[in-house]
């Protein structure tokens, strides 16, 4: 029961805090981050390693080193391959978006290429990979409270309270992220997973080499990538696909809008890197739990860290780890449920009736977001994919936009509006079509080698996105070169 | 020295790769199987490498270095 109490607790406090930074009383994070004092950098490099965390690489992560063992690494790769992209993908991105005083991801690209439609298009897919994502988090709240009750509460009365409070916190905070709840969160889980990750194996196995030489006599071959299935093809690619769509996300777009000067992001790329390494914490408690909580298997693998955490600590220890997970599964959570809501209402209600005023919008905004909530709910209950799948699949779908982004920042756009738009509806259709029949290419394609069939599935579509957009715009475009004045809309 | 920046394709050529030949579990270097071992090390080299590419890069020089190496940029 201690273990529930310190976690509903830790609830209350998020929206207790969540409140309290609405009416203005947050806390200064300029008092504590003035440059030059020694303490305000160490405060910054905390924060910053805490903001790794989220229910995917704490649970999930975990989850999918106990589960899968070597092809769990892919996850460690693609931030560092991400950050040497955005050195130079992001200035460009942040230049255009200050000229044009842009404020969302469908506005960059309704611009870049004069399109509305575009623009919509580019708002329902961003809405469309980030349910997944917000399924992933309300995942992970219903594993936390269903675990914290030692199975008093099961799994959906779970995913319902998760719902609720994530709501409820998005109510009460609005817009305005506390500065507050992130210090806590950031420092509870740092804390959390650094002691776990040292603890565990030491505990269990007597360090680290001990840990992994008895894994891999126990499943010789689990700590490397298999032959087939997640084999080298499916980490390469899901490297890949994980690294060009890392920025495409419309909350991480929209963020980094926020920048101040450009440079920021190319020093962000020789540090972010090294805060990946703290995933290491996460990789081995996944894997202290091999051997120690056997027999999760499917979906279940995400209960692999607090199911380890409940057979080692007493409740009230067991409450601080639930509590931590439950804040790196509500803040990101709530981002994740205003986004979508407020894509909806600006990027795509607005865009048809250009006479509807702000304060409407905004009121369509904040209505809209229990209903995302209730529609990610749903998906949430079909349950059937672990916490890695579900980003995975949001991730196939978000990363189509990459082409067209790419190719409206050359000198000369080789992308026309309309080999934009098809290449992403194409890409897009591939990831719906193959998730919603449950197909894959080895079933519809059985006579390709494994390693054709190992790959991603979101590669596979990026790879006919792109050759439909090289298509389409080459016709377009000598359309348009013969009928100048039809390219106005 | 325009020639650095390609050095930001080693992380890719060795993360990706570096793979299809380190993709066993011993030796265990540093107590983690050698393909762990292997990411992690390309991790800490990414981070040099764009250390590097960020020191010779004219683009993040002050304001009045700035706008010199923007005519450069372009040209890219």
């Amino acid at each position: 029961m201690s273990a529930l109490l310190i976690i509903f607790v830790t609830m209350g406090l998020a929206l207790w805090l969540g409140l309290q930074a609405r009416r203005g009383r947050d806390m200064n994070l300029e008092q504590w981050t003035v440059g030059g004092r020694g303490f305000g950098t160490l405060f910054v490099f905390l924060l910053m390693a805490g903001e790794i965390y989220t229910t995917f690489t704490f649970l999930g992560g975990s989850g999918f080193a106990y589960g899968k063992g070597g092809p769990a690494f892919y996850i460690l790769c693609y931030g560092s391959l991400a950050y040497v992209i955005s050195y130079w993908l992001l200035p460009p991105i942040w230049r255009y978006a200050k000229a044009e005083r842009l404020i969302s991801q469908p506005d960059f690209f309704a611009h870049k290429y004069d399109s509305r439609a575009l623009g919509v298009l580019v708002a329902l897919v961003g809405i469309i990979a980030l349910v997944p994502y917000l399924v992933l988090q309300l995942k992970g709240l219903g594993i936390i409270v269903s675990t914290a009750s030692y199975g008093a509460i099961g799994p959906s009365a779970g995913i319902w309270i998760g719902i609720v409070v994530t709501t409820a916190y998005v109510m009460a905070s609005g817009v305005r992220a506390s500065a507050w709840t992130a210090v806590v969160k950031d420092t509870l889980i740092l804390v959390v997973v650094v002691f776990l990750g040292i603890y565990l194996p030491i505990h269990y196995y007597g360090g680290l080499g001990p840990m992994f030489t008895a894994i891999d006599a126990a499943k010789p071959g689990f700590l490397a990538l298999p032959a087939s299935g997640q084999s080298i093809s499916w980490f390469d690619s899901t490297v890949l696909l994980t690294a060009l769509g890392f920025y495409t996300w419309p909350h991480t777009f929209a963020s980094l809008y926020t920048a101040r000067d450009e440079r920021i992001f190319r020093r962000n790329a020789i540090i972010l890197p090294l805060y990946q390494l703290i995933l290491l914490f996460v990789f081995f408690v996944g894997f202290a739990a091999i051997l120690k909580v056997p027999g999760l298997t499917g979906p279940a693998i995400d209960l692999s860290l607090l199911r380890l955490s409940a057979q080692t600590f007493p409740p009230w220890a067991v409450g601080i780890v639930g509590a931590a997970g439950v804040l790196t599964a509500l803040v990101p959570g709530s981002m994740i449920l205003i986004t979508a809501a407020t894509l909806l209402a600006n990027n795509i209600y607005a865009v048809f009736r250009t006479d509807a005023d702000e304060a409407t919008i905004s009121r369509l905004a904040k209505w809209l977001v229990p209903v995302v909530a209730l529609v990610s709910v749903y998906f949430t209950l079909q349950g059937g994919e672990t916490i890695v799948a579900l980003l995975l699949m949001g991730y196939s779908f978000v990363t189509q936009l990459l082409p067209s982004l790419v190719c409206s920042l050359m000198e000369r756009n080789p992308a026309t509006r309309e080999g934009a738009f098809a290449g992403v509806l194409v890409g897009v259709a591939v990831v719906a079509f193959t998730s919603l029949t449950h197909m894959s290419l080895a079933t519809l394609l059985p006579s390709l080698p494994t390693w054709v069939h190992d790959l991603n599935i979101g590669i596979v579509a990026l790879a006919a996105n792109v050759v439909v957009l090289v298509a389409v715009s080459a016709v377009t475009q000598t359309r348009q070169a013969q009928h100048p004045l039809s390219s106005a809309r | 020295m325009r020639g650095i920046k390609w050095l930001a394709l080693l992380p890719f050529i060795g993360m990706l790769g570096g793979v299809f030949f380190v993709n066993q579990v011993t030796p265990l270097v540093l107590g983690m199987p050698l393909l762990l071992a292997w990411i992690v090390l390309w991790v800490l080299l990414t981070s040099v490498i764009m250390a590097l590419i960020y020191a010779t890069d004219p683009a993040n020089r002050d304001h009045i270095g700035r706008d010199e190496a923007r005519s450069h940029e372009a040209g890219r």
